[in-house]
């Protein structure tokens, strides 16, 4: 059976027939840090792509009407890139952007993340992603879903962790 | 008719569920483990039944509450890249997060001295 080792856990909600995704997680850093590692350019390799990929900021312009790109390399030198524009900056609260995969044109996200100050001096990272349809949405969340497709009880008890 | 993430947000009903995963279980079980009332546990058992999560199995006098597998798997499996991408993200971010405190700490240490 899978262990959860990690504290925090990501919450995830995603109703079906809507057009919106929601993550959420408590990370154990106060929000100015939180906010600095999301929107300083030499911060984002290490934590916006998977670790087996290279991820490279081409452009990162942290302001209304900015433009980001970051593209991620992996050991055969394969490139994927990503891109958008920021909407607005609201330090440190929150960041309104685009997000959108060039290896599907057109598709463009929405995405809002708000930073929450805890209390206790923990931040509560709230992701909203909004897709153009929700066919959109279950079209990109479900990439990759023959390789996922297992019916084991190890998914399933992740999956009831992780609702 | 709730969605079924309607079904699965109340905690008492992931509890059910997640002791059906284990075995099949007859109300009386459930009401002991769960330290609830009978009618409480009937109650979300009949919303758990309608969303087509759990199924009743009649054997002689007794009835056992089974988990259905499938509304999960068709629930999960759309869900499951877009969740493992932003999962790795924050925990790739959780952990450098804790690096930098780290270091940072670190530093202040060796200020002091």
């Amino acid at each position: 059976m899978t262990q959860i080792t990690k504290t925090n856990k990501t919450n995830f909600i995603a109703e079906p027939g809507k057009q919106e995704v929601v993550m959420t997680r408590i990370f154990d850093a106060p929000r100015d840090l939180v906010f600095k590692v999301y929107t300083q350019p030499e911060h984002i390799p290490q934590w916006w792509g998977p670790k087996y990929l290279t991820t490279i900021v081409e452009k990162m312009d942290v302001k209304a009407g900015g433009l980001w790109r970051f593209v991620q390399r992996d050991p055969e030198e394969n490139e994927f890139a990503f891109h958008g524009v920021y909407h607005g900056i609201e330090s440190p609260e929150r960041i309104i952007s685009t997000f959108e995969f060039e290896g599907t044109p057109g598709h463009v996200v929405l995405e809002t993340a708000s930073f929450e100050a805890l209390p206790d001096g923990r931040t509560n990272v709230i992701v909203s992603s909004v897709f153009q349809s929700v066919t959109d949405r279950d079209a990109m969340t479900g990439e990759g879903m023959e390789r996922g497709a297992t019916e084991g009880w190890e998914r399933l008890a992740e999956l009831l962790t992780t609702l | 008719m709730s969605t079924i993430f309607e079904v699965l947000a109340e905690p008492t009903r992931r509890d059910i569920l997640d002791l059906l995963r284990q075995r099949p279980h007859l109300v009386g079980e459930l009401v002991e483990q769960l330290k609830l009332s009978q009618p409480l546990v009937s109650k979300h058992l009949r919303v758990l039944r309608e969303a087509g999560l759990v199924e009743v199995r009649q054997d002689a006098q007794r009835r056992w509450y089974e988990l259905r597998f499938e509304p999960l798997i068709e629930l999960d499996t759309w869900l499951t890249a877009y969740r493992q991408l932003w999962e790795a993200r924050f925990d790739r971010l959780d952990d450098y997060l804790q690096a930098l405190q780290e270091e940072k700490k670190d530093d202040t240490d060796n200020q002091d001295e």
